[in-house]
């Protein structure tokens, strides 16, 4: 597991290449799927991931060592981490609308799609579990962000190639990008080991 | 009206079955299914959590204004999910251990959200509950069999018994995430083979 004195670097590449989120730990899976048949949705999720990511855990990374431990309510901390994501992500719709109507117009359609996006409350709790502190937890969502953003553009590229390709009529759709999605993770099941994590 | 509630609960299991057809709640599917066990344990989470907010949901559906319905639904998965993740921690700690942040991400497993406001939100008592147990068993059907799967290709044991000859070398690939993609990629052909209606659709 993650060690408390690892510098910020490594932290960074393990959450993104050796641990990444999508094809190692599984999370996040249902948004891998269903918007990888286009290239552009593609990157403006995983952008708008990557914000919100940060976002969220900063928020209930404060939430859990200021609000949940000092007053010993740990067992609130599902639902209160899922109810501060939601509002945040509400409040961050009206925000960008209204402060930055270009990057609303990029990201619009997928914020709300994040509230149910597992990868921002699992991001959330990692940090939490391996117990780092503030500075590194945000390193290590910027690198679980930026893995998310790496593979959800990769495997939608080697989509859109294999959908021109010939193949058998029951593996048609879902079933050859999990078998993609496999070799893909057979890829980066290669990091395994590496920096000794 | 019988006839009624016994298809809510088998539809669930092969017609719209959760995991293979509606595509929804793939993330602890493929992350805990190293082994049946743990598949078992998974599934039977995730039927208490599935049930539970349905059966919730469905009571005060009258009550809750429809413009704040997502927290209210949010609020009622994430007690259900607390009760089974402290459960677990407590009577079952080594499984709890294994399955890891999936207990707590079971609040945002799209499959529950996705009855509560598809189903729960808009039916009686009984057809909620109904449709709950039917997705719950379709649910633990399937991640239980990928565990199996997985489990004795990679492994040679299933539930933890010997099953293969001591000869066969394992296939450690299965155990890992590779493994767990490529078995779901074959389920799902095999189930459009032999249970969809006039093929690829």
């Amino acid at each position: 597991m993650i060690s408390q004195n690892l510098n910020f670097f490594l932290i960074f590449l393990s959450a993104m290449i050796v641990n990444n989120i999508l094809l190692m730990r599984f999370i996040a899976l249902c948004s891998f799927f269903g918007i990888s048949n286009n290239m552009q949705a593609s990157v403006g999720m995983g952008f708008a991931v990557i914000f919100v990511m940060i976002m969220a855990t900063t928020i209930s990374w404060l939430v859990y060592h200021y609000l949940l431990v000092p007053f010993d309510l740990l067992y609130l901390r599902t639902a209160s981490f899922i109810l501060t994501i939601a509002t945040f992500v509400q409040l961050e719709e009206m925000v960008i609308r209204k402060l930055f109507p270009p990057l609303y117009r990029s990201l619009g359609i997928y914020l709300p799609l994040i509230v149910v996006n597992c990868a921002v409350l699992a991001a959330a709790f990692l940090v939490i579990d391996y117990n780092l502190g503030f500075l590194k937890s945000l390193v290590y969502t910027l690198g679980v962000g930026a893995g998310y953003f790496f593979a959800i553009v990769m495997f939608a590229g080697i989509r859109e190639r294999v959908n021109l390709a010939p193949i058998p009529k029951s593996f048609q759709g879902y079933p050859i990008a999990f078998i993609t999605a496999s070799l893909m993770s057979l890829a980066f099941l290669g990091f395994k080991g590496l920096f000794g994590l | 009206m019988k006839k009624g509630l016994l298809h809510e609960l088998t539809k669930g299991i092969i017609e719209e079955n959760p995991i293979l057809i509606i595509m929804l709640g793939l993330c602890p599917t493929l992350a805990v299914s190293t082994s049946a066990a743990n598949g078992l344990g998974m599934g039977a989470a995730f039927c208490f959590v599935v049930i539970g907010s349905n059966l919730v949901i469905s009571l005060i559906r009258s009550i809750v204004p429809s413009q704040i319905r997502i927290p209210v639904y949010i609020t009622v998965i994430s007690t259900f999910v607390t009760i089974v993740d402290y459960a677990l921690k407590a009577y079952l700690p080594l499984l709890s251990r294994s399955l890891g942040v999936f207990v707590p991400l079971i609040v945002v497993n799209c499959i529950v959200m996705g009855r509560a406001e598809a189903f729960a939100s808009r039916n009686g008592v009984a057809a909620s509950l109904m449709d709950g147990i039917g997705m719950g068993i379709g649910f633990t059907l399937i991640i239980t069999l990928l565990g199996a799967v997985r489990e004795l290709l990679g492994n040679g044991t299933v539930f933890g018994f010997p099953v293969l000859p001591s000869a066969y070398q394992p296939f450690l690939l299965f155990i890992l995430p590779p493994g767990a993609f490529l078995v779901i990629g074959f389920m799902m052909a095999a189930q459009k083979k032999f249970f969809q209606k006039g093929g690829a659709r």
